[in-house]
């Protein structure tokens, strides 16, 4: 499938701010499952800054905008050809051992209700109780925009029993590392416009380890896993660390955000 | 217990590296000595030196105690040492670069997986970056006891950022000053050298997109810091700006500091903040302290960062069982040094040793510091010991135990005269393009008769640190 | 150097001169009260020091009445006054630490030493201080770390913004004085001949310790105009308005000199001191005594905010 990519980020500070300095993760990740064909990230008044790919494998960039500034626009536009590999994460390369992805974060922290639900399910095969895990976390928590905002835990997600793919995914990982399975957060987009259910096109989703495949994708919210209309940017142990854009304004101008994402099927 | 090694008097006669010293101490005058100590002290506070070594925290504005007894190592003594740390140092830093890459000393089986990954210091980030000529710490500080002639061991290393040396360099300053005849009639070797090794260490691992010659600055937390001090001694010594987070900047691929004149490059930091306030968009978000985005710069090349970040994984406590291990696999040398044996309460062998042995043993927190919480067995009451007990039964994990070492004694001036007090030694090794050692150290005196409690916050005290020359 | 450092060296001379603003202050106010009857009252004397320390609301906030011990308190020893001598001491023995190294060893030793003394005046009952010692003790101790900054510092930048604090804080100092008691210098038909007049001038005068070099400067009679001429455009006198540009405009040159790069500073010095040198006393009266003050207050000001941008912020480019 080819998938085409306008994703715009809008920064407006009350005061203007004496600078300010992103780290992103924009860039599709290398494996058999996606293609680059074209890719633009550009920064209003931005100063490109270094670029490496980190111990994850993903592709680091980073930006700086002198100040007094007080708006920045971000745009992404790109267009990527996608195949279906069932959520396989084939042929990416990268350093950090899966071993590493064991570690909590503060979103991800188990509670007795998510080692609860970690338990909660058994499986013949790694495969299948990641599978089954991920439709525990479906189960437990109903997706529902707007019951929750960019802090809550998993566990807070879970007690609330509502949450959207963040919450999901962040679940999904507390209870992996329950059964002693490392996982991820990943980011990206999601072309979702062939059923009416209203997803957002920027997405987020977890990667399971399944000694002998690799890492595997797990899509909760979708009860799917990840296929040809995904776009993967990047990985993480949580949102934040995996988040597409991060940044920081020094300055005491407050932010306001403004996000528009547009993820579209070109015609062949 | 009893048979402590006196690194001066060997069963009645002199050791020769004392030799010299014999006469000095006896014929020194019971005022002299007290007005030479108490003019040490005047100068240590008007130099303003009253800052915590080691972490410890405390009062900034307390002053250590200054023993004026030089402890003395002849040219062969230091020699074997020298080669020891060295040696440790390379390994240590091998095993970094390992482990930051593909780690074969974990694929080879040589060290569990989970205690390196899952170690807090092993910092994800920086995973697949190999900072410039590899080097991880640059400043190696191995803290060793001796317990006989040619019996040292190491009882720790310190990675990240090991503090004191400013007394190493003072305590020979002053020194100097009250007994310039000894140094007459010892040829000792200097340690001066000390601050322009280091800029020239730091200013050989200049990243890649450096041009020309380096900017190498020291990033101190600020004045609140109880090392804050030293901070500013090394960074006058060094002749580079001493500067905080706030002074800095990212802006395109580099790192700015802001300077009267405009912008001003930045190619080596050596920083003497820890890891998770260095960058709030890399490690903590609530961090006041760091620079945000400069992690980024460090990654991509823009920067030297030292000691890296991620570098305290190789110095845990659980990790140091491995350190002998790790000399053997990346250099393929028996080490010259040997860890004090170590008995992890992790593992259940040990931990049913260590509980049958509790009175004999010393036991630490895996990454407690300072002397605190910890047992020492020997001198516990029983009921110390079993309250200790149940804290280890709870989280075994969280403890080491080695023997209690019969710590060397050195002469030690105190209130009757003279007496034998036990004693460390903290030597700091620079590691850049080549792997240097100033002929010295640190050695931390406890002054407490019986006491083996270093700690300047235990009544521990430090001395001036002689190397013969040959 | 770092902008950082520059800012701490600057500010360390501020407070040391805005310490020594408040001896002065203690100095002056307790002779006015000294005088039965001022015309204007002793709590008006008082009011108008504490206005000119800016301290005047917080003051009546924290005591109420001026009580002279709580005046002596407030301004030497309160630390919830940012203006009083302890607090200014303290913040420029703190400025000094933090840039240690860029300091010669007399210089913070005479600071230090300041500090420790203060702490342990802070320990001494109040009864057995006497206000006279107190002033002494901080004009001696100003003078010994101004004496130590002009005998052994290096006369390189660190010396530039040393001395861009002390003279900025001056001439904002001697003209919000001047300000408060601009009054006394005009013309009042019912003090002519009284002697009131002229006792006042002469308080004025000791407040700036000028009343001796005044009449070396001037001789015969004293005068409103020649007072005014004195301590505003007369560049003998130390703390003459004119005498503080003059110095702000030689250290900005030097610094553009050094730096080879000129700022927006220089030429707002260097208009500022054009200005002054033209200027007569009859056009200051011309234009009011407390508008040419308000004025000058408000130059300085920018001034002030003018050297911080273009070297002290950080954001210099």
């Amino acid at each position: 499938m080819k998938l085409k990519v306008d994703h715009v980020t809008r920064y407006h500070y009350d005061h203007p701010v004496r600078g300010v300095v992103q780290s992103h993760r924009l860039i599709p990740s290398r494996f058999t499952g996606q293609r680059v064909q074209k890719w633009d990230v550009t920064v209003s008044g931005g100063i490109k800054g270094g670029g490496f790919r980190d111990g994850g494998g993903d592709w680091v960039q980073a930006w700086s905008v002198p100040g007094p500034v007080s708006e920045i626009s971000v745009r992404v536009q790109g267009i990527v050809e996608t195949k279906d590999l069932a959520g396989v994460l084939q042929r990416h390369r990268e350093v950090i051992p899966p071993v590493a992805w064991l570690r909590p974060t503060a979103p991800t922290r188990v509670d007795a209700a998510l080692a609860d639900l970690g338990h909660s399910v058994s499986a013949d095969d790694t495969l299948a109780l990641a599978h089954a895990l991920s439709g525990a976390v479906a189960d437990a928590i109903a997706y529902r925009p707007g019951a929750t905002h960019a802090h809550t835990t998993a566990a807070e997600a879970l007690a609330l029993g509502e949450g959207v793919c963040q919450d999901h995914a962040h679940a999904l990982i507390a209870c992996a590392r329950v059964r002693d399975l490392p996982a991820r957060y990943v980011s990206g987009y999601l072309f979702a416009s062939e059923d009416d259910t209203p997803h957002e096109a920027a997405h987020a989703w977890a990667e399971i380890w399944v000694e002998g495949l690799g890492w595997v994708g797990f899509d909760p919210s979708n009860r799917c896993c990840p296929d040809e209309r995904y776009i993967r940017l990047g990985a993480g142990a949580d949102a934040r660390e995996a988040a597409p854009i991060r940044g920081i304004a020094r300055g005491n101008g407050l932010e306001s955000l403004d996000v528009t994402v547009a993820v579209d099927a070109v015609q062949q | 217990m009893t048979d402590f090694f006196n690194e001066m008097f060997d069963s009645g006669a002199v050791r020769v590296p004392y030799a010299r010293l014999r006469d000095w101490m006896e014929e020194m005058p019971a005022e002299l000595r007290s007005l030479k100590q108490a003019e040490a002290e005047a100068l240590f506070r008007r130099i303003g030196i009253t800052f915590a070594v080691y972490g410890e925290g405390g009062d900034p504005d307390r002053l250590i105690p200054f023993d004026m007894f030089p402890r003395v190592f002849s040219h062969d003594e230091w020699r074997r040492l020298e080669r020891g740390i060295k040696q440790r140092a390379r390994a240590l830093n091998a095993f970094l670069s390992d482990v930051y890459d593909r780690g074969e000393i974990v694929r080879a089986g040589r060290i569990p997986d989970r205690l390196v990954y899952l170690n807090e210091a092993y910092e994800k980030p920086v995973a697949g970056i190999r900072p410039p000529k590899g080097v991880y710490s640059h400043i190696v500080g191995i803290d060793l006891v001796r317990t006989g002639p040619d019996q040292f061991y190491v009882l720790e290393d310190n990675c990240r950022t090991p503090s004191g040396v400013s007394y190493m360099l003072e305590n020979r300053e002053i020194m100097m000053r009250m007994f310039p005849e000894l140094f007459r009639a010892n040829r000792i070797e200097p340690v001066e050298g000390y601050p322009e090794l280091l800029r020239r260490t730091l200013a050989s691992v200049a990243p890649e997109k450096c041009r020309g010659e380096p900017t190498v600055v020291i990033l101190t937390p600020g004045h609140f810091n109880s090392a804050y001090y030293e901070h500013s001694f090394l960074a006058d010594l060094m002749g580079v700006e001493l500067v905080e987070g706030q002074d800095l900047f990212v802006e395109g691929e580099h790192v700015w500091m802001r300077t009267t004149r405009g912008p001003e490059r930045v190619d080596v930091i050596y920083r003497r903040i820890d890891d998770p306030f260095l960058d709030p968009l890399c490690f903590r978000p609530d961090s006041m302290l760091g620079i945000p985005g400069l992690m980024d710069v460090y990654r991509s090349g823009g920067v030297t960062i030292a000691s890296a970040p991620g570098a305290g994984v190789a110095d845990d406590k659980a990790i140091y069982c491995f350190v002998p291990e790790m000399v053997r696999f990346y250099l393929g040398e028996e080490p010259i040094l040997e860890n004090v044996p170590t008995w992890q309460c992790a593992r259940h062998d040990d931990l049913k040793y260590v509980l049958e042995h509790l009175p004999e043993l010393v036991v630490k927190e895996v990454h407690g510091s300072g002397g605190y919480g910890m047992l020492v067995g020997p001198k516990a009451t029983k009921e110390q010991i079993e309250a200790f007990r149940l804290k280890l039964l709870d989280q075994p994990s969280n403890y080491i135990a080695q023997p209690t070492l019969a710590l060397s004694t050195v002469p030690t001036f105190v209130e009757e005269g003279v007496a034998p007090r036990h004693v460390d030694l903290r030597p700091y090794c620079l590691v850049g393009e080549r792997i240097e050692l100033v002929p010295g150290g640190l050695t931390r005196v406890a002054l407490t008769e019986g006491s083996l409690v270093v700690n300047s916050s235990q009544g521990g005290g430090v001395k001036d640190t002689w190397v013969l020359a040959e | 150097m770092l902008s950082r450092t520059a800012a701490n060296l600057y500010w360390l001379a501020r407070y040391m001169e805005r310490a020594e603003t408040a001896a002065r202050f203690l100095q002056v106010g307790a002779r006015i009260a000294l005088v039965p009857n001022t015309g204007h009252g002793y709590r008006n004397e008082w009011d108008a020091l504490l206005r000119a320390a800016g301290t005047a609301d917080a003051f009546a906030r924290k005591y109420g009445e001026p009580i002279q011990r709580n005046i002596e308190s407030h301004l030497f020893f309160d630390h919830d006054n940012p203006s009083s001598v302890a607090a200014c001491l303290r913040r420029a023995r703190e400025n000094g630490r933090i840039v240690r190294t860029a300091l010669t060893a007399q210089v913070w030793d005479a600071l230090n030493t300041a500090y420790q003394e203060l702490r342990e005046l802070e320990r001494t009952p109040r009864g057995e201080l006497s206000m006279v010692a107190l002033t002494d003790w901080t004009t001696r101790t100003t003078a010994l770390v101004r004496g130590a900054i002009d005998a052994t510092q290096l006369r390189n930048d660190n010396y530039d913004f040393l001395h861009l604090g002390y003279h900025l804080e001056r001439a904002d100092n001697t003209a919000r004085l001047l300000d408060v008691k601009y009054y006394v210098l005009l013309p009042q038909v019912e003090f002519v001949g009284s002697g009131l007049d002229n006792y006042q001038w002469m308080t004025l005068l000791r407040a700036m310790s000028a009343h001796r070099a005044f009449h070396w400067a001037y001789g015969g009679e004293v005068t409103a105009a020649r007072i005014a001429h004195f301590l505003i455009l007369n560049p003998q006198c130390p703390r003459a308005l004119i005498t503080c540009v003059e110095g702000m405009n030689a250290h900005l040159e030097r610094l553009a000199r050094g730096y080879g790069r000129r700022t927006p500073a220089q030429s707002a010095a260097r208009r500022m001191l054009a200005k002054l040198a033209e200027t007569e006393v009859e056009e200051i009266f011309d234009e009011g005594l407390h508008e040419f003050l308000s004025r000058f207050i408000d130059e300085v000001g920018a001034l002030g905010q003018t050297v911080h941008d273009s070297y002290l912020s950080g954001d210099v480019r």
